[in-house]
Formats: structure tokens, sequence, C-alpha cells
């Protein structure tokens, strides 16, 4: 009864494994009816006796649920948008540039969930719930304001308006609960704010860990780099002849060069003069990141004093000064540092590596230095915040005096009848700083469609046009049409979502127009990779897996993390706007929260705050990393004995056919070497990537079976089965290619050394 | 086409989806293409018909791949050899190149491919034949022996762990397996 049971279980795992097998569809197909023929029989004569009826209903609901999922997963698949998009783009330009847009589109099912959170847990809330515009001074436009806050001069810099919307920080009551629901919002406000990060992180780290399962990204570049080029290097989704010329010719370069740079490797030029040049080389970048960062403080100090005076009297420039100079930075700083790197003279990937790191370094010091500027200025408006919180206090003090004066009531005076249009009202600092990022962030967009515009569709409009009368052909000579910069998209993309990131916390609009951002940039990127730019001509990429994109994603995270924390934890909110107004600091609202719960529940949180326990708790998780980085370094070890047994093995099987007795020693020692326990197959985790491969012998001996026998085993039968399909010889040689490459628009052969962009570094499209 | 394209029976569909890596609607879609590549005649009888090679190599995502003929010879069932591909043979050519397929269908078929005499083993032969193909038919793109020499020798170097001047099936998928950029670029979809 129990083996039967057994069997039925093993058929049942066989029919859910068929796919994996390398087998033709009719021997699946063959294989298949007889397990469901076999388990049908057999399973009704399991339920026999009492728990007949149950055990069929458990059989049919667990049916039930594999059609479901499988129904599941084919409406999931049929909801990602874009996929015919991507498909062309892939077609056309091979696998790499379409990895930037299934990264943008990645991006934009993480924002879209975040945008969720926001919306439904903040936003609309306050809106359905909250007081309505114009009945609190935070949620009014201020007298003096009024004339001006509808024109658009006003409202594109967000102010008017907008700054008393729910877009920005200071529009949000800090009433503890709202509406029939009693729902707080200042608590909620402050749990989504975190709650971003906290998946954020959640969702980068699972995409991290997935993509190092699949990739191997811990293998050597160096390891087989012959091999990978010749057997992973063509792009089977390539639909497009002229890619497919292109792609030949890439090949064929990169075989060239790897051939010579064997052989070169063994030079040594003049290493001094190199050294020196290098050195040269980075001091000069240093020098303009030191720049760059100096003159974006001192634009950001400067545009605080424009900020105090009459703001009509300030031209367009002194006005958007700021997002101005840093767009400028972004646009001219990748193409100044490609240049100095050419002294550095270094092999064109480890160049692109340079190059990326120090675009990186320059947006990171931007934006930080920007943010410490505004630091600065938010102190300021803190200080003059006290000096009208004291004028207000003193002016109500005033009233009550005159109050009791004319009314002799010193208890229970009305609160002075005053329009939310009249009231002194608090510089809002929160406000500001979301004005400021949303600035920079709508600053960016126009930038970057700017660029698209203009560097891309108007320069392949102008070769395409002037071509026919120009002196030297534009299509094959200085502008020529530009290629797709694959890196600097990408940077770009995670630079914004950086700054959103750091921005949505002040600013809960922001998300909304950054989804915005994203639809309308996938449209207009798709169309104009499509229309204006051409394949690539070197294959670069720069990151061997997407892991690397992954961990700069992660590390500018943390980044964005930072200052919003730290505002949060060391600043005070403003007293009269804001969510958090009223209160000493904003985690205050947690703990008001907590210490309203029952007191059960309060104990639980004083006692998880516990310092002891959460120093044990960090010194576990340190103990861990430890161990499980020990226990991979093992497995390493193990992976370089096998294969050298394996080679061994060899040289003794070689030996012994040519009757050479001295190898007997060699076993013995092998058999001392051989620790007992490490040839079970390696663990699961290991073993999709080191499939140990046994001898070649088909006779499978002793010794190799024990290595990892399950797998040894099965891999013999899939060469047997190779050759048990067998065909003639191929008589034919491999069908001879289309045309050659095409006339006009064709770049078949790779030009020489005259384009300076030929190392596919990023040209200026940030 | 018309109204009389023969539709898919239920029960059959149910079944490839359990067998390959496909999802319904891809399957939907391949028995779409399939069709159109089949004569008028034969279309109603979708399950025992095959397809000669040449009209295989007319479909845009094979059109440009230099082993788009091994790649019909390797999924063809068809006793004359000849490269023809049933429904069945189709779907398990898109089934090992889909999305979801696992690293070692890939890399088994992938093997296959690549292994041009049909020996089981990539020798220096084949080898040579694999980088022809990738490099072009034009004299001017060729590498010259010498280059080719030095090629192979790298390639072996590299990847025959037991040194016998050939790569078989185990050594190559361990090869693969390290690659990054083996599955995302071992990938056809219609």
């Amino acid at each position: 009864m129990a083996r039967l049971k057994e069997e039925v279980e093993e058929k049942k795992k066989l029919i859910a494994t068929l796919r994996n097998k390398p087998w033709r569809m009719k021997r699946r197909l063959q294989n298949l009816k007889e397990a469901q023929g076999f388990v049908e029989k057999f399973e009704g004569a399991l339920g026999k006796g009492k728990g007949r009826k149950l055990y069929a209903f458990k059989v049919m609901m667990a049916k039930k649920l594999i059609k479901f999922n499988r129904d599941f997963e084919n409406f999931k698949t049929a909801c990602i948008p874009w996929e015919r998009k991507i498909k062309e783009v892939e077609s056309h330009f091979g696998s790499s540039v379409a990895s930037y847009f299934i990264f943008l589109r990645w991006m934009y099912g993480l924002n879209l969930v975040l945008f969720g959170f926001m919306f439904g847990l903040v936003i609309i809330p306050e809106v359905l719930m909250g007081l309505p515009q114009g009945s609190i001074p935070r949620k009014t436009v201020p007298r003096d304001e009024q004339d001006t806050a509808m024109d658009f001069s006003v409202l594109s810099e967000f102010g008017g308006y907008f700054r008393y919307s729910v877009i920005f920080y200071g529009y949000y009551n800090n009433q503890n609960t709202i509406g029939f629901l009693k729902f707080r919002l200042p608590l909620s406000y402050f749990l989504v704010g975190i709650g971003i990060f906290g998946y954020s992180l959640m969702v980068v780290i699972r995409t991290m860990a997935r993509n190092a399962n699949e990739g191997g990204d811990g293998a050597d570049e160096s390891e087989f780099t012959f091999c990978w080029k010749l057997f992973t290097s063509w792009d089977y989704l390539i639909g497009n002849p002229e890619t497919a010329d292109n792609k030949y010719a890439s090949i064929t370069t990169s075989f060239k060069e790897s051939i010579v740079d064997e052989q070169e490797n063994q030079k040594d030029e003049n290493i001094h003069l190199r050294r020196f040049l290098r050195v040269l080389a980075n001091v000069l970048i240093t020098c303009s990141l030191g720049g760059s960062g100096y003159l974006i403080y001192f634009v950001v100090k400067r545009s605080q004093d424009y900020a105090k005076m009459d703001s009509s009297q300030l031209s367009w420039y002194q006005k958007n000064e700021v997002e101005f100079v840093m767009s400028l930075l972004g646009l001219v700083c990748p193409p100044l540092f490609e240049t100095i790197a050419e002294l550095e003279d270094y092999h064109p990937r480890i160049a692109l590596k340079w190059q990326l790191a120090r675009i990186f370094a320059l947006f990171l010091g931007n934006l930080y230095t920007f943010l410490f500027a505004l630091i600065d200025d938010v102190n300021e408006k803190l200080e003059k915040e006290k000096v009208i919180k004291n004028e207000t206090i003193w002016a109500l003090n005033q009233y009550y005096a005159n109050y009791t004066l004319y009314h002799n009531v010193t208890q229970n005076i009305p609160l002075p009848e005053i329009a939310p249009a009249d009231v002194i009202r608090g510089p809002c600092w929160e406000t500001e700083v979301g004005i400021e990022f949303v600035k920079l962030t709508v600053s960016d967009i126009e930038v970057t469609y700017l660029t698209i515009l203009i560097g891309d569709f108007m320069r392949a409009l102008i070769v395409r046009f002037l071509n026919y009368c120009w002196c030297w052909d534009l299509e094959a000579g200085f502008p020529s049409y530009g290629e797709f910069d694959i890196s600097g998209n990408v940077l770009g993309l995670i630079f914004n979502q950086g700054m959103i990131w750091m921005g949505t916390f002040y600013a809960p609009g922001l998300m909304g127009i950054n989804i915005l951002r994203l639809v309308s940039s996938m449209y207009l990127q798709c169309w104009a990779v499509m229309s204006s730019n051409v394949p690539h001509e070197r294959v670069f990429k720069a990151s061997r897996s997407n892991n690397f994109y992954m961990g700069i994603l992660l590390l500018v995270l943390f980044l964005s993390l930072m200052p919003v924390v730290y505002t949060m934890m060391t600043m005070s909110p403003s007293f009269d706007c804001g969510p958090f107004s009223g209160r000493e600091k904003m985690y205050d609202v947690v703990i008001e929260t907590i210490q309203n719960l029952p007191p059960f529940m309060a104990n639980i949180f004083t006692y998880a705050s516990n310092p002891g326990l959460i120093i044990s708790i960090v010194l576990l998780m340190v103990l861990a990393i430890y161990y499980l980085n020990t226990v991979s370094k093992a497995y390493q070890k193990a992976n370089m004995d096998l294969k050298r047994k394996i080679q061994m093995q060899r040289d003794e099987e070689k030996n012994r056919r040519n009757n050479k007795d001295s190898t007997n020693q060699v076993m013995k020692d092998l058999e001392d070497l051989m620790p007992n326990k490490s040839l079970i197959p390696p663990p699961a985790a290991e073993e999709p990537a080191n499939p140990a491969p046994p001898s070649k012998s088909p006779k499978v001996t002793g010794k190799a079976g024990t290595a990892a026998t399950g797998r040894g085993v099965n891999l013999q039968r899939d060469v047997s089965l190779a050759a048990a399909n067998p065909r003639g010889p191929v008589t034919r040689p491999p069908g001879p290619r289309g045309p050659g490459p095409l006339p006009g628009v064709g770049r078949g052969h790779p030009p020489g050394p005259g384009r300076g962009r030929g190392r596919g570094g990023p040209p200026p499209l940030r | 086409m018309g109204a009389t394209a023969s539709k898919l029976p239920k029960d059959q569909l149910s079944e490839y989806q359990e067998l390959t890596f496909l999802t319904k609607q891809e399957i939907l879609l391949a028995h779409k293409r399939f069709n159109e590549l089949l004569e008028r005649e034969d279309r109603q009888q979708i399950g025992g018909s095959r397809v000669p090679m040449n009209k295989i190599l007319t479909l845009p995502e094979l059109k440009s791949n230099p082993f788009r003929r091994r790649i019909c010879q390797v999924f063809s069932t068809s006793d004359l050899r000849d490269g023809s591909l049933s429904f069945e043979d189709f779907l398990d050519l898109l089934s090992a190149f889909s999305d979801s397929a696992t690293l070692e269908i890939k890399s088994h078929y992938a093997f296959r491919i690549f292994d041009f005499d049909d020996d089981g083993t990539l020798d220096t032969g084949d080898l040579e034949k694999l980088v022809n193909c990738l490099t072009g038919e034009m004299d001017n793109t060729r590498l010259t022996s010498e280059e080719m020499k030095q090629l192979i020798n790298n390639i072996l170097e590299e990847s025959d762990i037991d040194k016998d001047g050939t790569v078989n099936l185990s050594e190559f998928q361990h090869v693969i397996s390290r690659s990054p950029d083996f599955v995302s670029s071992f990938k056809i979809v219609l």
C-alpha cells in the first residue's frame, strides 16, 4: 500500500518535471499519458475505505489548485505592459539596449506600488475626510499672495495654489484622527514614509538575489573569455539583417582583439609614463569634481539671497539658477571626464568602469552638496520660525488682554475670529524642501526630453537631409547617427529614483509626477531609439550581469534614506503646517500611539527596544554572515579539488592505456587526498552553478562514480542520447549569408579610430 | 487564411502547457504562425503535417540567425533528416528558447546546435565551423588560419578539463553555467 503511494507520488513528480527533460515532444507526450493514466487508476484505489470521499475531495482540490496556478501565471504574463514594444527594440538593437527598457519597466512597477501606498493611505484620506481647502490657515493661500496665486509663472514655480495643495507636506492637518473612520493621518504619513524605503529595499534585494541565482556573477571574468565569446556572444533575439551584420563585425573584432590581447599581455611598455599620466588624469578629475561641488554650493547660497528679494525683480535665469547649473554640470562633465580619460590608456572595458564610477561620484557629490546647502537653509528657517512663533504668541496674549479689559472675563475666552487667509504664517520649511525637490525633478525631466529631441532626433534629421548637399559623408563621417547610450540612461534613471525617494516624504505628489514621467519616457525613448539611433558597433556590456546596476540602485537607496532619516530625527517640525505640527520631533507621533495602546502591547515594545536585546541580535547577524562566508569559501575549494581530481584521473587513464605503471602511486595518493564526504553531490545551492563533470570514458569507473553519482549517470545518458539520434554527416556547409551590408546606412565594417565615442562611453545625454 | 484555419483542441493545449515552458498565449501564437507557414491544403490537419526547412527559415526571428539551419536540423524529428518541422517540433523549439526554460535545457540544445557533425562532442572541426558562422562568410571578415588555430587552442585550454582535445557535453555545460549572458541571449520569442 505504501509502495503504491510512493509510486503514485513518483509519477506525479515525473509529470511536474517533464518539461525539464530534453526529450522530443512525442516521447514526452507518451510518458505524460502513461503517468497520468497510472495516477488516475491507482489514486482511486488508494482512497479505499473510510477516507475515500475525503481523499477524492483532496485530489480534486489539488487538481483545481494546479489549474488555477497555471491560469494565474498566464494572466500575470498577459498583464505585463509594453511587451511588443520591447520585443521590437530587442530584435533591432539586441538584448543590451532592450535591457534598459526592461529596467525602466521594472522601475515603473516599483513606483506604481509606492504611488499606491502614498495615494491610498495619505492623499485620499486627507482629501476625502480632512478639512477642505480654505478652511484652516495651512490650507489657504495667504492674503498677500492671493492676487498672483493663479499666474502661470507662479504656478510653474510650484507656488500659489500648488503650494497649498495636497502635493506638498504643508497641506496636511495634524489632527490625530480624522473622519468617521477615525483614520490616524499623522501616524499613517509617518509609517508610509518609512514603508516606502522598506518596500523598495525589499524589492531591490529580492531582485538582486534572483539575478545572482540565475547568472553566476561570481565567476571570474577572465576565466572563460574565449569560450564565452564563442558560445554566448550571439544574440538570438536579433531579427534584423542590418543588426546581424553589425553583430558579425563586432564579434570578429572582438575575437581578433582578444587574440592580440593575449599576446600583448606580456609586453610591458613605458610603465612610468603611464603611471604619471594616470595620476595626472585622476588629479584633474578630482579637481573638476571639487569645482562642480563648490559651484553648486555657491549657486544655492545665492538663490537663498534671491529668495529674500522681491520676486518680480528677478529674471528667469536668476530664479532657476540652481536647476540650470545642475543640469549643465550633468551634461558637460561626463564628456569632459571621457576626454581626460584618454590620457589613461586603459583597456576599454576598464575605462568604461572608471567612467561610470566618476559619473556616479559627480552626481552624488552634486546631490549631497545641494542637500547640505538646503539644510543650511532649513536651519535658517527654523530660526525665523521661532521669531514668528513668539510674535504669534505675543499677539494672542495681547488679544486676550484686550478682551479681558473689555468684557471682564478671564476664562473661556473665545479664539479670535480671523479669516484663515490673514493669519500670520511661519515659513514652512518642509514645504520649501519639497518644492525644491519637485523643481529639480521637473527640470531633470525637461532636460532629458530636450536632449533626446535635439541630441538624437534633430541630429538624425540633419544627417539624413543635409547629407545630400554636404561635402563629406555625414552618415559615415563626423556626426552620423547616434548610438543609444545605455549606461548613461540607466544611471540617469537610478539617480532620478534617488531624488524621488528623498523628496517623497516632503512632497507626496512627487510620486505621481514620477509615474507620469516614467510612462511618457518609455514611449518617447522607444520612439527615439527606433527612429534615430543605430545599433552599436562594439558590444560592450559594462555590467556582465544586471546586478551591477541593481547594486548601484541599492547604494543610492541607502544614500537617499540618510538625509530623510536625519531630518526626521533631529529637526523639529514646523509649528503651523504639516501633519506633525505642534510636536517636538516627528517620531513623537509613533511614541504617542504606542503609549495609547493597551498596556500589554506597550510592554512588548518597551522590552523590544531594550538595548541589550538589540545588541545581541546584531551580534547574531554578524556571526551568521561570517559563517556563510566561510561556507562559500569551502565550496570553492571543493570545486578546485574536484577539477584537479578529474585531470589526474584522465592522466591515469592515458597512462594505463599506454601501459605505464607509474601512476599507481598517484592513484594511491589520490585516495588519501579524497576526503570521504566531499564527493557527495554538492548541496542544492551549488548544483545549478557547478555540475561536476564526470570523466569521459564510457564505463563509469568506481572513482568517477562517487563524484556526484546521480548527475554523472544522468549526464552520461544525455551524451548517449545525442548519439542515439544520428544524422548523416552534414554535407551542406552552413547556408550562404544574405546580401552584404546595405548601402547608405549600413555600417558593416568598424570604422577607424576617428570616432571619439567608439568606446561606448556615455555621450552627453545626461 | 480565413475561417478554415484549424483550432487547437483544448486538451491538447493543456497538455502542451504541461509539457513545455510556454504559456497559453504563446502556444496559441505559435499555432497561428505555424498555420501561416503551412500550405493551404495542409491547414486542416495541423497535427501531422511538416513544414519544409526553407519555409521555416523565412520566419523573421530565424532569418538573420547564423545557426538557423542547425536549429532546424536539431529540432526536426523527420525520418528524412531534411530539417522539416512538425508543429510539435516547433513547440519544442520555442520551449527550449523561451524565457523560462532552465539552464540545463538551453545548454543541452546549444551543445547539439554547435555540434555540426553530430558526434556528441565539439572537436576542432566543429569549433572551426562555429567560428566561421559567427564571423561571416566574407573573406575580409574571416579569421586567418593562424588566428583560427590560436583561438581554438585558447578555447580548448579553457574548457577542456580532461584534455582529450574535444569539448563534451558536461564540459560545455560547466563553461556555460558560469556565463551570466547565456540565458538572456539564448532566447527566441515570437
